[in-house]
Parts: C-alpha cells; sequence; structure tokens
C-alpha cells in the first residue's frame, strides 16, 4: 500500500529540520557577517587598543606597553601638536574680531534652532557640538594661517576635503550640464571625463607628478614661454598644496560629473519645456526646476565624496612626500608617517582622531544638507 | 667518455660560478623571496642576475621591491609578526642592529669563514668589518660601497679658472660663480650646485656630510651625532648652523625644485650637464659614463667631502680656529675633512626564520653576487647603484677602462672614494638601536622644514636636539651611550 504523496502539501518538518528552516535567513548572512567581522569590526577594535600601547622592538619580536592616552594627548598638546595642529601665532586685533564674528554667528544659529517649533534636546546637542568645533577650526585656521603660523595635518587635510570637494561639485555639475545638452560627440566627452576616475589613484598621482614636472613635462615648454621656466610649484607651500588639490581634482571630479549627469538627465523635462515655452531662462531653469530636482542627489554625492576625501594619501605621498616641509601632508599621510616609523600607537591615534572628525563632519552635513534637500524634494 | 664530458661540462660551470653551493643545481625546487627597495638602483642587478643564479643553482630568486621610506618598516613587520614571508632583503647595515636585537637575522660567521669563493680578504676593511658585522659577527654580505664624496664639472670649473672645492666656504664660491651658466650646450642656464633635499626620501645624510668636518676632527670614535661623554645631541651648536645656513644657500644655485628632489633626480641632473657640483655617493662616477645617458662622460672629477678650517669646541658649542691640537688630521692647508660612510653600503642579509634551505639558498645568492665576477662588473655600471668596496676594484685600472672611463677619471673617482676610506677621521653612520627614527624621522623633518622656511636655524636645532633626547630617553640613554660608543670605537 502506498503512502499519501507528500507533493500535496507541505513537508511537514520536525525537529532539526524546522530548526534549519528556522534559522535559513541567520544561516544566510553568517558568511556576510564573518566577513564583515573579520574586516571591518576587528581591525577597528584592534586599532582602538593600538591608541593606548606603545610598541617597541625587543628580543624576540616585540613589546606591547599600555600608556593611556599618552598618543593623542601628544597630539593635541604634546611634542606633535606641530605636526597634527600646526604652529600658531599670536592673534591680531582684526583676527580676534574674526573669530568673534564666527562665535557670534554660531551662537545666532543655535538660538535660531532653539525657537524653531521643531527643536528638540537631542537636536541642539549635536548642533552644540558641530558649532563648538567649527569655533575651534575657526580659532586653528586663523592662528595658524593667517596669523603667520603653519598648518598642521589636520588643517591641511580640511582643506583639501572643503575647497576640493566644493571645487569637484562645481566643476562635475558644470560638465554635467554641458554634456546633458544636445551637442556633436557628448558621448565621446562622457567617456573621456570619465576616465581619470577608472585609474587607481597611484596611477593618477604617478600621471600627474609627470605633468605638473614644470621643467621637465609636457606643459614645460608653456610655463617658460609664460615666464614661469624658474618657478617650482613644490617649493612654495600654498602652490604645493594647490598642485594637489588640481590632481584631487582631476580625479575625483567625473565622479561628480557622472552621478550628476545621470540626476540632471532624470529632470522633469516637460517642465523643462514648459518652462522655455513660457520664456524662462537657462538660469530660471537651472534654479526652479534643476537645481530642486538634482539637490538630494548631490547632497548625496557630496557626502559620498567627502567621506572619501578625507582618506587623501596617494597624491601627497607621491607628488611631494608631504613636502615641502609638512605643507602638504594630510591625516592619513601623517598616520601612514608615523606606522612607517613603528608608531603603531601614534598611527591609529591619528586614525581615530580621523575618524572622528570625519563623522562629525558627515553626519552634520547629512543633518544639515542632504536632509534638507530630500525634504525640498 | 660522454658522462665524463658532462661531468666534466658540470664541474667547470660550477668552478665558473664560485658560490660555495653551486655542486649540480642543489637548490632545484627552492625559492627565496629577496626585499629591497624599488629600483632601478640596487634592485637592478639582483633581477638581471637572479635568472643566471637560477640556472647555475636552481634556486629562483623573486625581487621583491618596495619604496626605500618603506622598506625598514615592511622588513621589520614581516619578520617581528612571524609572516616571514620575505626569505632575505638587501637593506642598510645600521638597521641591522634593531633586526638583530629582535633575533631576526641570521648569523652568517661561519658561512662567510668556510666560503673561500668570496675573497674576504679583498673586500674593503670598512665594509668588512664594520658594515658586515655586528658584536663581533657576520650579518650581512656587502654588495655595495657607499661614501659620500662631491662631484665637479672639470670643464666648467677650468673655464672660469677655479680650482675644485675644499671647503664648505669654496663650494659655495664656486657654486655662486658657475651659477646660470651653460654647461651642456642646450642654451639654457644650469646650476651651480645640485643637492638632493627631499623629505622621506635619501637626502636625511646630507646635513651630516656637511656639518661633519666641523663636528669631528679627532678621528673617528670623537664620533659626530652624540658627544661620547653623555650622549648629548651634537646638533645644537654653532657647527651645525653653520651646515644648515650652507644647505639653505645652496639652494640658491640649485634647480627650482630643488626641495622635492630625490637623489635620483640630482643624478640625472648632474650626468645631462646641468650642474656644476653635487654631494652624492659614487653612483654619479659611474652613471657619468654611461654613453646612453650621459651628457659629462670625462668631463667629471670627484673630491673627498668639503672640510672646515674651524671646528667645533664642544665645551662651549662654538667654532674655533684648527690647531694641531684641534685638528691633527687636517689636510696640508690646515683643513679638516670628515668623510662620511653614510649608509654604509647596501648588503644582503639572511631571515633568522627562514626554512634552512631556503636560508642556505639566500646566502648562495649573496655569495654570488659578492664574488668578484659578477662584483667588478657590477661595481662599473652606474644604474645597478653598487659602487666598489673590493680593494682590487680600487688597485685594477683595466674594469674601469673597460666600462668606458677615462684613465684620469678613474684615478680622480677612485681616488675620492680611496681618500675617505683611508681617512682616520672617517665618520662611521649611526647605528644605535632604532636609528631609523633619530635620522628618517627627527633629522629629516626638522632640516625639511627648516628648507621649506617652516621653522628657522635655531627652531631646527632645538627640534632635532628634543627629539633625540626624548628618543634616548624612551629607549635608555645609558644603554644607547654604551652602543654609540662601541660602535665608534671610543673608550
Amino acid at each position: 500500500m502506498m503512502s499519501e504523496s507528500p507533493a500535496t502539501g507541505p513537508m511537514p518538518y520536525s525537529g532539526f529540520g524546522a530548526w534549519l528552516d528556522q534559522q535559513t535567513g541567520r544561516i544566510m548572512l553568517l558568511p556576510a557577517v564573518i566577513i564583515l567581522l573579520a574586516f571591518a569590526i576587528f581591525p577597528l577594535i584592534i586599532s582602538a587598543y593600538l591608541t593606548v600601547i606603545r610598541f617597541a622592538l625587543a628580543p624576540g619580536g616585540f613589546k606591547l606597553t599600555f600608556i593611556g592616552l599618552t598618543n593623542f594627548k601628544r597630539l593635541i598638546f604634546g611634542a606633535q601638536q606641530y605636526h597634527f595642529l600646526g604652529t600658531f601665532k599670536p592673534l591680531g586685533f582684526l583676527l580676534w574680531a574674526v573669530f568673534a564674528l564666527v562665535v557670534v554667528s554660531l551662537l545666532y544659529w543655535l538660538a535660531r534652532y532653539l525657537r524653531s517649533s521643531g527643536a528638540s534636546a537631542f537636536g541642539f546637542l549635536g548642533r552644540l557640538i558641530t558649532a563648538t568645533l567649527l569655533a575651534a577650526l575657526a580659532l586653528l585656521v586663523l592662528a595658524s594661517i593667517f596669523a603667520g603660523g603653519v598648518p598642521g595635518t589636520l588643517v591641511n587635510t580640511l582643506f583639501y576635503v572643503v575647497i576640493g570637494v566644493t571645487v569637484q561639485f562645481l566643476l562635475g555639475l558644470g560638465l554635467a550640464l554641458l554634456c546633458a545638452r544636445p551637442i556633436r560627440g557628448r558621448n565621446f566627452f562622457r567617456v573621456v571625463f570619465f576616465i581619470p576616475l577608472i585609474v587607481t589613484p597611484v596611477g593618477i598621482a604617478y600621471t600627474f607628478r609627470m605633468l605638473a614636472d614644470m621643467q621637465k613635462g609636457p606643459f614645460a615648454p608653456i610655463s617658460r614661454f609664460l615666464g614661469f621656466g624658474e618657478w617650482a610649484w613644490a617649493t612654495d607651500p600654498w602652490s604645493a598644496r594647490i598642485i594637489v588639490l588640481v590632481g584631487d581634482t582631476w580625479q575625483w571630479t567625473p565622479f561628480m560629473f557622472i552621478v550628476l549627469l545621470a540626476a540632471v538627465e532624470s529632470r522633469p523635462f516637460d517642465q523643462v519645456e514648459a518652462a522655455s515655452i513660457d520664456g524662462a531662462g537657462g538660469w530660471d531653469i537651472f534654479r526652479h526646476i534643476t537645481w530642486p530636482a538634482i539637490a538630494p542627489v548631490g547632497a548625496t554625492v557630496v557626502l559620498i565624496r567627502l567621506i572619501e576625501a578625507f582618506k587623501i594619501v596617494d597624491l601627497p605621498n607621491v607628488l611631494t612626500n608631504g613636502g615641502p616641509g609638512l605643507a602638504t601632508e594630510s591625516m592619513t599621510l601623517h598616520s601612514f608617517i608615523a606606522w612607517r616609523t613603528q608608531d603603531l600607537g601614534g598611527s591609529a591615534a591619528i586614525g581615530y582622531i580621523l575618524l572622528f572628525v570625519s563623522t562629525i563632519t558627515c553626519v552634520s552635513f547629512f543633518n544639515y544638507a542632504v536632509s534638507r534637500a530630500r525634504k525640498h524634494q | 667518455m660522454r658522462l665524463q664530458t658532462v661531468l666534466a661540462g658540470a664541474s667547470a660551470l660550477c668552478l665558473l660560478a664560485g658560490a660555495p653551493a653551486m655542486a649540480q643545481k642543489m637548490y632545484d625546487g627552492v625559492t627565496v623571496n629577496v626585499m629591497t627597495f624599488t629600483g632601478p638602483q640596487i634592485a637592478e642587478p639582483l633581477q638581471r642576475r637572479a635568472p643566471d643564479f637560477e640556472k647555475l643553482t636552481g634556486a629562483k630568486v623573486n625581487v621583491v621591491t618596495v619604496p626605500f621610506s618603506d622598506l625598514y618598516t615592511k622588513l621589520l613587520t614581516d619578520w617581528s609578526s612571524g609572516t616571514n614571508s620575505i626569505d632575505a632583503a638587501v637593506f642598510a647595515p645600521q638597521w641591522m642592529v634593531d633586526y638583530i636585537s629582535a633575533g631576526l637575522l641570521e648569523d652568517l660567521s661561519d658561512r662567510v669563514a668556510k666560503d673561500k669563493d668570496l675573497q674576504e680578504d679583498d673586500v674593503g676593511g670598512f665594509f668588512r668589518d664594520f658594515s658586515q658585522k655586528y658584536g663581533g659577527k657576520i650579518y650581512m654580505l656587502t654588495l655595495d660601497g657607499d661614501f659620500h664624496m662631491i662631484y665637479y664639472r672639470t670643464d666648467v670649473l677650468k673655464d672660469a679658472g677655479l680650482e675644485p672645492p675644499n671647503t664648505l666656504d669654496e663650494y659655495l664660491a664656486v657654486a655662486k660663480a658657475v651659477n646660470g651658466k651653460d654647461m651642456n650646450g642646450d642654451g639654457t642656464p644650469d646650476y651651480g650646485s645640485c643637492i638632493s633635499k627631499k623629505r622621506n626620501a635619501q637626502a636625511y645624510w646630507f646635513i651630516t656630510s656637511i656639518a661633519g668636518g666641523m663636528i669631528q676632527s679627532q678621528g673617528t670614535s670623537q664620533g659626530v651625532f652624540f658627544d661620547t661623554k653623555d650622549m648629548k645631541p651634537l646638533v645644537n651648536n654653532e657647527a651645525f648652523g653653520k651646515a644648515l645656513d650652507f644647505l639653505k644657500e645652496t639652494t640658491e644655485y640649485g634647480p627650482p625644485n630643488e626641495i622635492n628632489l630625490d637623489v635620483g633626480d640630482t643624478r640625472s641632473l648632474f650626468v645631462s650637464g646641468r650642474c656644476a657640483l653635487s654631494y652624492d655617493w659614487g653612483d654619479i662616477g659611474t652613471l657619468a659614463i654611461d654613453p646612453a645617458t650621459s651628457k659629462v662622460i670625462d668631463k667629471v672629477g670627484a673630491a673627498i667631502l668639503p672640510g672646515s678650517k674651524q671646528v667645533l669646541n664642544r665645551e662651549t658649542g662654538k667654532l674655533e680656529d684648527c690647531t694641531k691640537e684641534t685638528c691633527p688630521y687636517a689636510d696640508d692647508k690646515g683643513v679638516n675633512h670628515a668623510p662620511f660612510a653614510s649608509f654604509g653600503g647596501w648588503g644582503g642579509g639572511v631571515n633568522a626564520a627562514a626554512d634552512p634551505k631556503v636560508k642556505e639558498a639566500a646566502y648562495a645568492f649573496f655569495s654570488y653576487m659578492e664574488q668578484p665576477a659578477q662584483s667588478n662588473v657590477d661595481v662599473t655600471i652606474g644604474k645597478t647603484g653598487f659602487n666598489p668596496y673590493r680593494i682590487s676594484q680600487f688597485k685594477e685600472m683595466d674594469n674601469w677602462t673597460k666600462a668606458g672611463m677615462s684613465e684620469t677619471a678613474a684615478k680622480s673617482y677612485l681616488g675620492a672614494i680611496e681618500a675617505s676610506l683611508d681617512s682616520p677621521n672617517m665618520i662611521l653612520d649611526l647605528r644605535i638601536p632604532q636609528n631609523q627614527k633619530y635620522q628618517q624621522v627627527v633629522e629629516d623633518e626638522a632640516v625639511s622644514r627648516f628648507l621649506a622656511g617652516e621653522i628657522d636655524k635655531d627652531q631646527t636645532m632645538q627640534a632635532i636636539e628634543s627629539g633625540w633626547n626624548d628618543l634616548n630617553d624612551q629607549i635608555g640613554k645609558d644603554d644607547q651611550l654604551s652602543i654609540y660608543k662601541a660602535t665608534i670605537g671610543a673608550k
């Protein structure tokens, strides 16, 4: 006698089979979780441990000594302060006035938030942290750059991040708007503009070093013709920083361009067409139709780029090795150089400060720019 | 009969190769990973000769290259963490103290003693007894002889009616006098002096070469880095200050981007005829005879490092005129020279934790590279980065004339190295534990900041002094002092 066919309904699981069925989701996720733990969480924990130790060679290998927060203290208040924060000069009356203006503006911003209907304790705390850091940063920039001091790797990094990302966004947006127009050969330009992003960062850095060589590079005849034959960008701190920035911009503008192009091309064309028929000019169309349509994507792409920009290392390392002096050294390069000299604790401490600074910056940007852009949409 | 012929041929090949372990491809199936710095120098001869070595012994040699600034740490990390992916390395002998103290380097003394093909007696005394050894044991095989000296353009100086500089002041005067002249006939002004000054590169030794003649005058055991009484750094005084001034002033007579030039860049400039003077290791001498790249064949002279008629009084920190007592080794013009054995020559060392068979193969490879058959050729080729270190290489002119150097040029080049090697006032490079931090980190960074105008001369000297004192305190001042004294032979 034949038994009842199992094909007529679901298999009645029991015991291990039922348990396995319940756990399928978790089991499927397990490899990803293990990989994440191994390659992201574990290094994060180990590097947190490294921030509180001193590494030293010892017979048979090495010795690790617990030193508390000394690595952070050295960077912020101690022997490495000139390297990380910079060298300061006293502020004159004008610079104090500028600083006072910054503080008053931040206080006004906080007060305005408190008076708003949606104010909350958590929101105020976040804004207070942002405002405090902005004030400290303003003081740092004024004392190290404008008062005649020397900026450290923190200010250098923020220079690359703030100026670099802004320039890259504007250029990327401009190119996207151009390539969105029905011009001849636009597919060719799209590919050409995208190429630098495909090349590895080190490749970009070496190529750019060759391009930026004003004595033997391809632009040398032009620089000689213009009377700059004996000028070397590498000897002046600001020209060296700007050249690093130009290289970074060359590499990353395509990223902005390609994402913004997609956003521009997906804007509502019926509205654009209607506005054109109604006689709206190019600026009006951009301001009232294009910008609101691409703002959420724009804010998101800037956020992604901000995170990446904090990690700049290849260009200053290849172009200048961080020089002249410390002028082009970013925090990542600072951390790398510290690692190279077996200052593993100092290297990890810089890494953690970078994590803190980039997190605060990106969270603030997300809250004040990305979220608003999305709400606006 | 045929078998006999084959065996005789194989034996002849083994004899020709001359390595100790050349019998019947005894390293078949063995792979040796050798790390050194990104070439072409140093890596080039290793890469070029590795296939020949494999044909002779069966051992495959992989040459792994990393940037110079990463080499010390990459090796340390690989070996101290137990990864041991690198079986041997070609690196700076001054770093060996750190590797040895951690038990990471193989003692090669017994192998060298049994290895007649090395012809160890022919290796210059400085390299044999200092660069290869630590604590009386041999840990490295020298592949390159390194000394700082100066190079000058014989034609340019002759046209200007100038003599090769013998003092720092004369160097500046010559550089200033010829700066801006067209030295290679391309119609553009060229440079009075080219000195590598790039940060995080190989430029940080030059400040010692400049200051050395003003700081050390009583012989090698006096030392140039620290006072042997109390380990006080000798970097905050009039002599070091004058060296910093010298370095900055030479920038005025150099290429506009000189502070971003590594030694490879200044060498290219010199052999392309763009510089009248340069500080360098022995590389320019052989690069200058390469017809493919050189525009200065037979137009290059070499001399011992410029000295000074004033030396440091270590009690007062001031410069004082040389006397017979203070400058016993001064030349007949009363100039104190202190030739600097900077770096000490690239050498090969073997990872103590490597497989025994791999260790043998690694040693055999370094032995093969050091033997006269290979070495005598390699030291005459500019792109190898290998400079002469065997006594016979200084005596026999044939190798050099065959390589394309005129006898006059060869005598000038080898004479400058020999004069440095023979000097009783030679400066030995720093070889205390963690010396890389003292020089490549603290000193290099401070001098770079000075050249970039970020800090002034006094701040630079203070930065180096406090950085070195911090390191002394961290590592142990007394231990460092006793090791320092031992390495320079001070009592």
